[in-house]
């Protein structure tokens, strides 16, 4: 296992890049901590499968360092680099049995066939796949399939890392679940540093300790799933988290409250906000409906099951609010924000508010 | 439950039924017809029974024509199928040089069989022929039209110049089906070029094989026009198949009754290979 340090990494897929949009990954500054749990969150497009396959030395990126260990390993190639990658859809060897599958790395780096057969008992309890050992790859429903992925990695006891490129696409929604525990499981169980890249955010945020959420070629914010719901450190990430996503309105500051039309609205400190595109953020969750407030007009109100979300409009603004399943709006609906979950953005960056 | 008895729906289907008389079956048992029956012209017939299969089945004439047929089959397809994969292999995956691959290799099966007999004809001539007049030039004696080996030599590189792409073509299309992640995954797993090729690429090929396999010998087992236009069928009878043969006989000869059972006896030697084929890949299919 090893701490992966990715050092002012940037990629183009161009061969002279110029402008900055020409960059897939703009630029990435990270560490990935030795047996941490990392998920790389982001919708299509934000660079995180060309992150990975610059980690595993798929791709070698344009400028910047990869370090294993602080070992330099830009330069190596992927075999070099000892690492897993499991990809989205599961890659079987298929005219092999899951057996020789399992032993496919092993026998191809030269490792003695007794050591093979106990690696590979091993990894098959691992993943649960004793007793289709014997059996065609190809005869496997997709899941399992996937594991063997997994496993060719896991057989191998010093790999660096293991990486997973939205490994759960083509499982089945009750296998997804039960195939997620198992990762987290054998996470837990052996300390892999493993690198999560999804673009579902229940995937990222229950398999992964720390979660990378990256748009638009770079890292905006990295935090335990608890800091990216309370304190997003970009709209985006506000959007991109929770469902439905963050309340975003444009505001304006004087002191310790925040003007939205004629409304005005108590803020827990007084951000030093400047410039003048100012919006204030706040999760669905803390706003709530009822008869004191801000006047709204309901315009739409969904029963998701265990709560409502009320879709109203605000001085012009359409906004969100979560409702328990009991409770009733009101027939002259009021919106009241909560302090705590307030956060304010200049230019879409979050601002700190001083006490 | 009341069944309703209807042969109405009959005549809907007599259509294809006369159609399908008129084109195989009358034809067909018109050759039946002859293939019992010896004919000295005036349209005078006279009933043989099965002497003409015997007589076809004791000669040497048709045992060595056949010889002749599974000897071509199989080493054409020895030289085809390796090396129609060995180009496929080394074909670019994207860019450019994708679609100029593709036209150069479709090329040689856009022209018509006669066509191509004719280019080979007088590219193997040693009086004018370019490759027929180099190799001479080198010093290698070659000439087709004397020489049985040369003979054989170019029929089997004109067939292999001619259908080599099919086999290419077809395994390019399973190569190109191959996601790029079984390629990354097997660099991972330290995988060798040949076990990549193993274990990869020649299982994803399988399949388009077994077909490339099966449409080259039955091509190549009815070879007709070809060696026809460029040897003749010589020298002596080195390069007669069975199909020339059967025209030889039939047309050269005007030996009907003969040339009938010859004809039902190829026949049913094709119907059984394709039989076999058939029951092959389908067994192959229900293994997967």
């Amino acid at each position: 296992m090893a701490r992966i340090d990715v050092n002012h990494i940037r990629h183009s897929y161009l061969a002279e890049p110029r402008k900055d949009s020409d960059f897939a990954l703009k630029e990435v500054h990270h560490t990935f901590e030795d047996g941490g749990a990392y998920a790389l969150l982001g919708p299509s497009g934000c660079g995180k499968t060309t992150l990975l396959n610059i980690i595993s030395g798929l791709l070698k990126p344009s400028h910047g360092q990869l370090l294993f260990n602080g070992r330099d390993v830009t330069g190596l190639s992927t075999q070099e680099r000892n690492i897993a990658q499991v990809f989205q859809f599961p890659v079987i060897y298929d005219t092999m049995t899951v057996y020789d599958n399992l032993a496919f790395p092993l026998r191809n780096r030269g490792v003695p066939e007794a050591e093979v057969e106990r690696k590979v008992r091993e990894t098959l309890d691992m993943i649960d796949l004793s007793d289709w050992a014997k059996r065609k790859a190809r005869r496997l429903t997709a899941d399992q399939k996937q594991k063997i992925s997994l496993g060719r990695g896991l057989v191998r006891s010093d790999v660096n890392a293991i990486l997973f490129d939205e490994p759960l696409t083509v499982i089945d929604p009750h296998m997804k679940w039960m195939l997620r525990s198992q990762l987290k499981q054998l996470h837990r169980r052996y300390g892999y540093t493993m690198v999560y890249v999804t673009h579902d955010q229940t995937e990222a945020l229950t398999f992964a300790e720390h979660v990378v959420v990256m748009y638009d070629g770079e890292i905006v914010q990295i935090g335990s799933p608890a800091e990216l719901f309370e304190r997003p450190r970009h709209t985006f990430v506000g959007y991109f988290i929770g469902s439905p996503g963050m309340n975003v309105v444009p505001v304006s500051i004087e002191g310790k409250t925040a003007r939205l039309g004629s409304q005005s609205i108590e803020l827990p400190g007084a951000p030093k906000a400047a410039g003048d595109n100012i919006q204030l953020g706040i999760r669905p969750e803390y706003v709530h409906v009822g008869s004191q407030g801000m006047p709204v007009t309901v315009t739409k109100v969904e029963d998701v099951g265990r709560h409502k979300i009320v879709r109203a409009t605000l001085e012009g603004r359409d906004i969100a609010a979560v409702m328990s399943e009991d409770d009733q709006v009101p027939a002259e609906p009021k919106v009241r924000f909560e302090p705590a979950g307030i956060n304010i953005y200049a230019d879409s960056w979050r601002i700190e508010m001083g006490g | 439950m009341e069944r309703t008895w209807n042969n109405k729906a009959w005549f809907l289907v007599l259509p294809v039924l006369v159609l399908v008389a008129f084109s195989a079956v009358i034809p067909l048992m018109t050759v039946v017809n002859y293939s019992v029956q010896d004919t000295f012209g005036n349209n005078q017939f006279f009933w043989a029974g099965t002497e003409w299969f015997e007589e076809l089945l004791a000669s040497d004439r048709f045992w060595q024509a056949m010889g002749r047929n599974m000897a071509f089959s199989f080493i054409i397809l020895a030289i085809e199928v390796p090396l129609g994969i060995f180009i496929a292999l080394n074909m670019p995956k994207k860019g450019w040089g994708v679609p100029v691959c593709l036209v150069l290799m479709a090329l040689p099966l856009l022209i018509p069989w006669n066509v191509v007999g004719t280019i080979w004809q007088v590219f193997g001539r040693n009086d004018i022929g370019l490759l027929g007049y180099t190799v001479n030039a080198l010093g290698f004696d070659y000439n087709y039209v004397q020489d049985p080996f040369d003979a054989w030599v170019t029929v089997i590189v004109m067939d292999v110049w001619h259908w080599t792409s099919l086999v290419v073509l077809l395994c390019y299309a399973g190569l190109v089906s191959i996601p790029d992640a079984f390629y990354q995954a097997a660099k991972i797993d330290g995988a060798s070029r040949w076990s990549v090729f193993r274990y990869i690429q020649l299982p994803k090929m399988q399949r388009v094989l077994l077909i490339a396999v099966l449409l080259r010998f039955m091509d190549s087992f009815m070879i007709y026009t070809e060696p026809f236009v460029v040897t003749g069928g010589g020298p002596g009878n080195s390069t007669t198949f069975l199909s020339i043969d059967l025209v030889k006989m039939a047309l050269g000869q005007f030996d009907l009754g003969p040339a009938a059972a010859m004809s039902l006896v190829y026949f049913l030697i094709i119907l059984l290979l394709s039989w076999v084929f058939y029951t092959v890949m389908t067994n192959y299919d229900a293994e997967r």
